[in-house]
Parts: structure tokens; sequence; C-alpha cells
């Protein structure tokens, strides 16, 4: 049933992209109905981020498909750094503002966007460009700067971490992307899906100091889940990540990867980054805990090249 | 000039002033540019004297003008310029309101060897030793940091009220902030000062300016050559008395009628009461003394006395720690000097500029500088120092230079700044978590805008920090961030004079772009 499901729309989503590409353009894709395809995984290459968004979430049947009308949602993108969209240490705004405008489509009654930054969060939402994007596609930035916004919650079965206050804004959404973008982190090797949860949670101190990579793996673990992933490879920063010196750290992949599995987005993440899987300890952590598949050739993976 | 205009356009204009003042020092948005923090500072005469003797410009001349305009119209500055003086009107308006208003004021004699043996103690001290008086005594100053310890907390606070009441409704235009409190020692100085301050005025007036304020009192010496002043009419004086319980700064004898004009701040308020029309502001004509005392509502100023206290304990009760991690860092961070401002030079040259307004310490977008305590030594209590267990200098900022009104921080644009080594970070292996707990982190290393904080390979697959010292700005994000507590494993230790960092190198990697899915 599956696989005769998979045949019958990847050829039919193969056939509209198809027909849209030679039409000139990805606007139909935009705007045409949503189907129902499901990879485990959509990685697209070669184009312009919002346009790969619009690729690959056409793939995966629609924005339609994870968010029902009148839900709230959280975009979740990573903000963490004062450095202006070139140096790829944030989320891409473009692609930001894609997500909302895909989400609003879908029927989303209201789209947040807030990231627990590390530098000034001021200067962050501004100079990323990411709160002029998201403002601009009719999203909410909130500030997420005041320990007066997280909340407490409990993580049944985390080995280092059971307790964590995250944003109000997690728990009082019903939808949750997680749009990370993929860089080298100097301690974990990788940062990406997993890690950039560490934007929700106010105490990221505790992390630091009790199993990083453990504490990682154990949020994961969290009933809030993310409906889908985007990691973000336009730019990538491939060393002195997760913060970058310079330009000379970013290499330009023009890639973006769709997945509701945040373990196998991770894993892929780091082929991308170059990076042997096991070394991103909370790959395989994550993974023991059955909290995602890192086999990628287990996965039912939909390649695409623009 | 009769004209009941004056006290009209004093007020208004003053009015006007102060709330500038109030918005510069309690703006916790960053709304207000730099450059019309300058332009409202340019007039405070003691800032803009030290600029001056710092740099010999004009552009620093400020000072200049009042002189000139102190000579012309007499201590008009006391009523028009300086916010801790409009301050004072303030209360003491306030304080009329508890007070039957006809036997308010009246004429005191001058306390002549109390302000004049400050106005030289002051002098005396500020050329042998510096500027430690000045800093204590400087109104501008004074009022900075009323402001900085007592009115943004308060303010931050309604803030926050607010924003939670908006943030239901989904509206999130405000944000909550965490309200920072300082070292409770710092607080004993601008809160003495609130006290002597607020209670004379809330009760005598103008007492502080003409008993204790060196500014006032050296204008007051000017005065005495001013070619505007209050003058009466003895002819058309019917000596009712009433201009003397109006005057703030309880200096008019209306027996003889005469004005004091060394303790006058042309108030003008008693041109408006008198009801002979014998009073007037104009050109100078020659030609002074009764008792009166007065008592007060202590319990109110008690009462905001506590409130005062009560409000820096409950400030720094909001301060939350983090769940701390299993074992206690050990070693004790060996710090040989504080980190001084960027832009300040040195230690010695910075202490020795600073009147510790505190107008950078509320500019700073990441609050990490806080009013010094012991870490200058006496010498510059209350001048601003960083502290990077609470925060850190954010690399892409250089608004504490750009708003010093002493020079005290030098000017320094971007790039300048980004090379400006205030400090080294030092790394204490025996207190890292990849060495206590054998366990990644990395923290310090990913804050670190330079990478002179950067990993090397240590057991296993784990990493540990190494630090490059000549490419360290000494910012302090490596310090704030690292999770280790009571002591960090990477702190900054500042340099007593400033250095130039070297500008981190960076190659192209040899990553290339992908042209195949490597899955």
């Amino acid at each position: 049933m599956k696989r005769r499901d998979f045949i019958k729309t990847s050829a039919g989503a193969g056939l509209a992209a198809g027909a849209a590409l030679s039409l000139g353009g990805y606007s139909q894709l935009w705007a045409s109905e949503p189907t129902t395809s499901k990879y485990d995984m959509v990685a697209v290459m070669g184009g312009e981020p919002d346009a790969m968004f619009d690729l690959g979430i056409q793939e995966l049947g629609g924005m339609g498909t994870y968010i029902q009308k009148g839900q709230k949602v959280l975009i979740k993108p990573n903000i963490g750094w004062d450095v202006i969209p070139e140096l790829a240490a944030n989320t891409n705004p473009l692609l930001v503002k894609r997500i909302i405008e895909h989400c609003f489509k879908a029927g989303a009654k209201e789209v947040y966007v807030f990231d627990h930054t590390c530098d000034n969060w001021v200067n962050c939402y501004k100079n990323s460009g990411i709160e002029k994007a998201a403002k601009s596609a009719g999203a909410k930035v909130v500030p997420a700067n005041s320990e007066s916004y997280y909340h407490q919650i409990e993580i049944p079965g985390g080995i280092k971490l059971q307790k964590a206050k995250v944003h109000q804004l997690l728990l009082e959404t019903d939808v949750f992307i997680n749009v990370p973008v993929l860089k080298n982190h100097n301690s974990t090797r990788m940062t990406c899906c997993l890690k950039n949860n560490m934007g929700i949670v106010w105490d990221r101190g505790y992390w630091h100091s009790n199993n990083l990579n453990q504490c990682i793996a154990d949020y994961a673990l969290y009933e809030k889940k993310p409906a889908l992933n985007v990691i973000d490879c336009y730019n990538v920063m491939v060393k002195h990540g997760p913060q970058g010196v310079s330009k000379e750290d970013v290499v330009q992949m023009k890639s973006q990867i769709l997945t509701t599995d945040w373990v196998a987005g991770d894993a892929a993440a780091a082929r991308m980054l170059g990076v042997e899987i096991n070394t991103v300890e909370y790959i395989p952590m994550a993974h023991k805990m059955g909290l995602g598949n890192m086999n990628l050739d287990a996965l039912n993976i939909k390649r695409i090249k623009m | 000039m009769r004209s009941h205009a004056l006290r009209t356009i004093r007020i208004i204009f003053s009015t006007i002033l102060f709330i500038c003042f109030f918005l510069v020092f309690v703006d916790f948005r960053y709304i207000i540019p730099a450059k019309y923090i300058n332009i409202l500072l340019y007039l405070q005469f003691i800032p803009s004297a030290i600029k001056f003797y710092g740099l010999e410009t004009l552009a620093a001349g400020g000072f200049l003008f009042i002189i000139a305009l102190t000579v012309l119209t007499g201590r008009t500055y006391c009523s028009f310029l300086c916010p801790l003086g409009i301050g004072q009107d303030l209360f003491s308006r306030i304080g009329g309101r508890f007070k039957k208003k006809f036997r308010r004021y009246g004429y005191k004699k001058p306390y002549t060897i109390m302000r004049y043996a400050l106005l030289a103690i002051t002098l005396i001290f500020t050329m042998i030793w510096g500027l430690y008086m000045i800093t204590l005594l400087d109104p501008y100053s004074i009022f900075g940091r009323f402001m900085t310890f007592f009115a943004k907390p308060v303010i931050i606070l309604i803030n926050n009220f607010l924003a939670g009441i908006l943030g239901r409704f989904d509206i999130y235009t405000l944000n909550k902030i965490t309200v920072k409190g300082f070292p409770l020692g710092v607080y004993s100085i601008p809160a003495a000062f609130f006290i002597l301050v607020g209670v004379l005025s809330f009760t005598k007036g103008r007492l502080y300016c003409n008993a204790v304020c060196p500014v006032g009192t050296l204008f007051g010496l000017i005065s005495k050559i001013s070619i505007l002043r209050i003058k009466f009419d003895e002819e058309a004086c019917t000596r009712c008395g009433r201009c003397a319980v109006r005057c703030k700064s309880s200096c008019i004898d209306f027996l003889k009628p005469d004005v004091d004009v060394t303790r006058c701040v042309d108030c003008f308020n008693c041109i408006n009461i008198c009801q002979d029309n014998a009073i007037s502001y104009g050109l100078v004509s020659f030609k002074k003394k009764v008792h009166e005392t007065d008592e007060n509502k202590r319990k109110i100023i008690i009462g905001s006395i506590l409130l005062l206290f009560g409000l820096s304990r409950t400030s720094s009760a909001q301060e939350k720690t983090a769940p701390k991690p299993k074992k206690d860092s050990t070693v004790k961070e060996n710090k040989t000097s504080p980190v001084c401002p960027p832009g300040g030079v040195s230690i010695t040259a910075f202490n020795k500029d600073c009147t510790a307004c505190a107008l950078c310490i509320n500019a700073c977008p990441n609050r990490v500088l806080e009013p010094a305590f012991k870490q200058y030594g006496l010498v510059g209590m209350m001048q601003p120092v960083m502290n990077y267990h609470k925060s850190f200098c954010t690399y892409n900022c250089t608004v504490c230079t750009e708003i010093c009104p002493t020079n005290a921080l030098h000017p320094l644009v971007l790039e300048a700044k980004k090379l400006t080594q205030l400090g080294k970070a030092k790394f204490i292996k025996d207190n890292c978590i990849v060495k206590t707990e054998k366990t990644a982190c990395g923290a310090c290393s990913e804050a670190c805008p330079t990478k002179a904080a950067h990993m090397i390979p240590y057991e296993g697959n784990l990493v540990i920090p190494e630090v490059t010292e000549d490419i360290c700005i000494g910012c302090g994000h490596c310090e704030f961030a690292c999770p280790t507590v009571p002591y960090k494993a990477i702190f900054v230790d500042g340099n007593p004079v400033h250095m130039a960092a070297k500008k981190p190198e960076n190659e192209q990697s040899d990553i290339k772009k992908p042209v195949e899915f490597p899955f």
C-alpha cells in the first residue's frame, strides 16, 4: 500500500514539478493543490531558499499536511547570533519568510517566531534579517529574553535532563516547525535540528555542564515535537561554528532538507557537512533512545535537484 | 521685566528638559540615538568642563557658554538646565502640598562657611588628587545615579507589568526585562545623597544647592557680577513678605528689601507672588536678614527611603541562578585587574576623567556595565566596570564610547573597538566541565567572536578550550557563557592599559560546494 502510494504520488509530483519547471517558474507549484505524498525526507539542491522550500513542501503534500485551519503555529529558526545573513550563523530570513507564507496559506490563525539568542536579542532579531522578514509575512516576532517567558516542563525518561523551562509559546501553539540552519559546532561537531532546541529552553548552561550531548538527546523526548523540520543548508558554516568569524567560514551549498524525523534530519545534515555521524554524539544517542532513525539507507528519501 | 511669563517659561522649559534627561537615563529600549544625547549633555557644566580640559576644543566648550550665561543672567543654569535642580523643584512642589503654603520658606542666613569651604575643598582636592570630590558632588552625575539606581528599576517593573498584560492579548510590542540589581555596597552613596537632597528639597527648597553643591556656590560667586537680576522697587514695596515665604532659596530679605544674588536661582516665583508689582527681573542696580524653622512630615520620607532600600533588595532577589552542575569548581579566578569599558584607554586615565554619572551604564544594550564598588579601589567607586558574570560586551557595539559626556570613554569606531583588547581570557583547566565531568561543553568557544577561545583535541572524541591571547579582545562572552560555579573555568583578566588585539586570520575552507547529495 505504502509503496504503491509512493510510486503514484511521486510520479504525480514529478510530473507536476516537471511541468511547472518547463513552464519556467515555481509559482505554479506554489498555487497547486496539496497532495498526500509522504516521504521520510525530501532533500532539495540548487535553488534559492524560498524556491527550494516551495518544491520540497510540495513533495510532502503541501503545508496543509501539517497545519489545520485555525491553528497557531510556532516557527523556531536559529537567530542566535548578532551576525548578517550572509555569514549564515542564523537561519536564512528568506526561508523563514516563505515558511510563514505557506503556514498562512494553509489556514494558520497565527504564526509566531522567537529564539532564545546568545548575543543581544534585539540586535540578533534585527541584524539576522529574520525579524523584518517574519513580520513582513505577517508573523508575530516574540521576545524570549526574560526567564518570565518560560515555563517548567517535565521530560520523563530523560537521562540527564528531566526538567527544563521552555518558552510559553511552545506550549501555547498547536504546531511546531523547527527551522535550524546547518552549522559546524566547536564542541558537538554540528548543530542542526536537535541542537536548535537550545533556543527554546531558558537554562542552556545546565545542558553545557551536565553532559551536553545527552541533554540534547534527552530534550528530544519531550512530548511537543516538531511537525516538520526544515534544515537550511543554503549557506553552510563549515568551521568556526556556531558563530563564525568571517565569510571564509561559509560554503554555499544551496541545499535544503525537509523531514519529520529530526534524528534522520541531523544524520543527513552531518553528511552534508562531511562529518561522521557517530562523532556527533547526540545523534546515535537519540537514535538508540528511539527518537528517530539515523540510518539514512532505511529511509524513503526524495532527492530533487533544481 | 515684571512679566509673569518669565516663571511660566522657566517651568515649561525646565519640564521639557527634565523629561528629556529622565528619558535618556531610563531608556531601557535604547531608542534615543547617541547624537541627541550628546546635544542634551553639551551644556552640562562639569562634564563639559572635564571634556574641554582633556580635548581643548570648543566642541566641548558648553561650560564656557554657561559661565557667560551666568555672568549675564545669574544662576539661571540652576533653574533651567540642571536636572538635579529641576528635580528638587519638583520635590519641593510635592513638599508644598503637605505644608501650609504661607509658612514654608522665609529668609534665612546663608551657610557661608560651609558652602565656600566645600567649594574650596572640592577645587583643591581636584587639583591635587583628581576628580573624586567632583564625582561625589557634580549635580548632573548625582542626578544620573538617582535615575540609574532608583528610577530605572521602577520603570522596568512598570514595563514588565504592562508587557505581561499585553502578552495575554498576544501583543509583543513591549518585552519583559530582567531587573538587574547592583552589588548592595554601591547603593550606599546614591542612597545617602538621595536622602540628603530629597529631605532638603522636600522641606527647604533649594537648600542643597545653596549649602552643599559646589557648582551652585561657584555660580553664586559669578552671579555677584551678573548683569540681570531680581530687583525691588522700594517705593512700591509694602514689605508684606509674601515673596520671602515663596522663595525656594530663602534668599529674599523683604524688610530691606533685598535679594542675595549668590543664592537666587532665578525661578521668578517672587515676581508672580508680589501683589504690589514691586519685584522685577532686569539690569543691575545696587543694594540685605530674619529666622524661621520648619518641621516636616517624616513618615513619607522614611517610607520612601524604606521603599528604595526594599527596591534594591527585590531587584537583586530577581536574579535567578541556574541549576548547578554536580561538582563545584574549585580554582578561584585570579583577577589581577578589573576590566574597564572600551574607550577608557587605561584604568588610571579612565578613573581620572569619569564622574560616575552612570549614563553609559544605562546606555549599554547588554547591561554589562555596573557601578564599581571596590574593583578600582576607593578612587573609582561607582565608576562603570565590566561585570562578565552577569553579561558581556557586544562585539558590534560602541554605544558607551559615543555618549560619555566627560570623554573618560573616548569615541571608538566599530573597527577599532573590535580590535581593542580590554583584557585577556585565562583558561582554568581544572574548573572546566570537559576535564571534571568528561563531557562535551564548549560554551566559551561557541560565544567567542574572534575564536581566541577555541577547542583542541582532548581525550577520545572530546575537545577542550584553549586561548590565543593575542586575538582575544576581552569582551567576556566566554566568561559569561561558562557554566561552572562558583568559579568560572575561563575569565577575563583586565588590561590596566588597553592594548591592540591582532585581527583574527581566517582561511577558506577545503570543503567544496556539493554537486550530489552525500546521502
